[in-house]
């Protein structure tokens, strides 16, 4: 039985193998551009836009208000990363409603890619809100003894976002798969339902855990 | 028993046994979380997209105390290396 699809070998040289994650990702991430450059192609003003100029809009100001409400005071600075991560998990997830498609998300490569993305992000905004030295200065909170625990939960946490993602999606496509071989019509439609849902949710809390931790790294209080 | 043998029913028990224990503790977790939610919902219903906000983070945090017993399930089934060194040291098989 296959975990992921990264054991779906689909053209190989060598060493160099295109897997069908791969090969997914790409299509998803030619659909993410294509999609919105031809949404952002004419952007007007006026009070009547196009359809889908307002989803868009809806989906950012969404987001803003969301990174807002976890503490970072200017979202602007933190949306392109935040909105990305949010974009790209949400489109993977989301298009399981596709037959024979199978979402990279649900391979524990492409989870570990972005759970890295945050991992140095995090230190990248901390640093460059607060300078070097303070950044550092922080881990020795609340006392010395700590240290070693700071850094061990930034690992840890790190290692959690990728494992929560995976095990999410790899769970919903693996009982979907088991049931389509025991009862083939209501329960997988059921448990589909439920992994778009799932999907969303975890969409979702990535995204909100991703800012929580940027905000412990910058001080969010510190105002603007 | 042999070495096979004694693998394969090691690993087949203690997947059943870790999946069945490890959903067992995020359950009862979330039941509390929910019935806290609801009854703070019920006192001020004004502040319920924050609550059931930090109730869904919350939940995805316990949930994946699940995860990973499921992901250890599944690797002890699908992907169990003592198993795979077992099988590929079978003489020509």
């Amino acid at each position: 039985m296959r975990l992921s699809p990264d054991q779906l070998i689909l053209w190989q040289h060598d060493f160099v193998k295109l897997n069908a994650t791969i090969a997914t990702t790409w299509a998803l991430m030619l659909l993410l551009t294509l999609g919105a450059w031809l949404i952002t192609r004419g952007l007007s003003t006026e009070v009547t836009t196009s359809r889908w100029q307002a989803a868009l809009e809806i989906l950012i100001t969404g987001i803003d208000q969301q990174i807002k409400e976890v503490g970072l005071a200017v979202p602007q600075h933190y949306l392109p990363f935040i909105g990305t991560l949010f974009l790209f998990i949400a489109t993977a997830n989301l298009l399981t409603v596709l037959p024979s498609y199978e979402p990279p998300t649900g391979s524990l490569s492409t989870t570990t890619a972005l759970a890295l993305c945050v991992f140095g992000a995090v230190p990248l905004f901390g640093i460059g809100r607060r300078g070097l030295r303070r950044y550092l200065r922080s881990y020795r909170e609340p006392t010395l003894l700590m240290l070693p625990f700071n850094l061990i939960s930034e690992a840890s946490r790190t290692l959690a976002l990728a494992i929560r993602l995976f095990g999410n999606m790899m769970s919903g496509t693996m009982i979907i798969a088991i049931l389509l071989t025991i009862t083939p019509f209501i329960f997988p439609v059921a448990m589909s339902a439920l992994g778009l849902l799932t999907g969303m949710v975890q969409a979702y809390i990535f995204c909100v855990l991703a800012a929580v931790y940027i905000a412990a790294a910058t001080g969010d209080s510190e105002g603007a | 028993m042999d070495n096979m043998t004694l693998i394969a029913a090691a690993s087949t028990i203690t997947a059943g046994a870790t999946i069945g224990a490890g959903c067992f503790g995020p359950a009862m977790s979330q039941g509390r979380a929910v019935a806290t939610a609801l009854s703070s919902i019920a006192q001020q219903p004004d502040a319920a997209p924050t609550i059931t906000r930090t109730l869904f983070v919350g939940l995805a945090m316990i949930e994946s105390m699940a995860i990973y017993c499921f992901v250890v399930s599944m690797i002890l089934l699908f992907a169990n290396p003592f198993w795979n060194h077992a099988i590929a040291a079978v003489p020509g098989k």
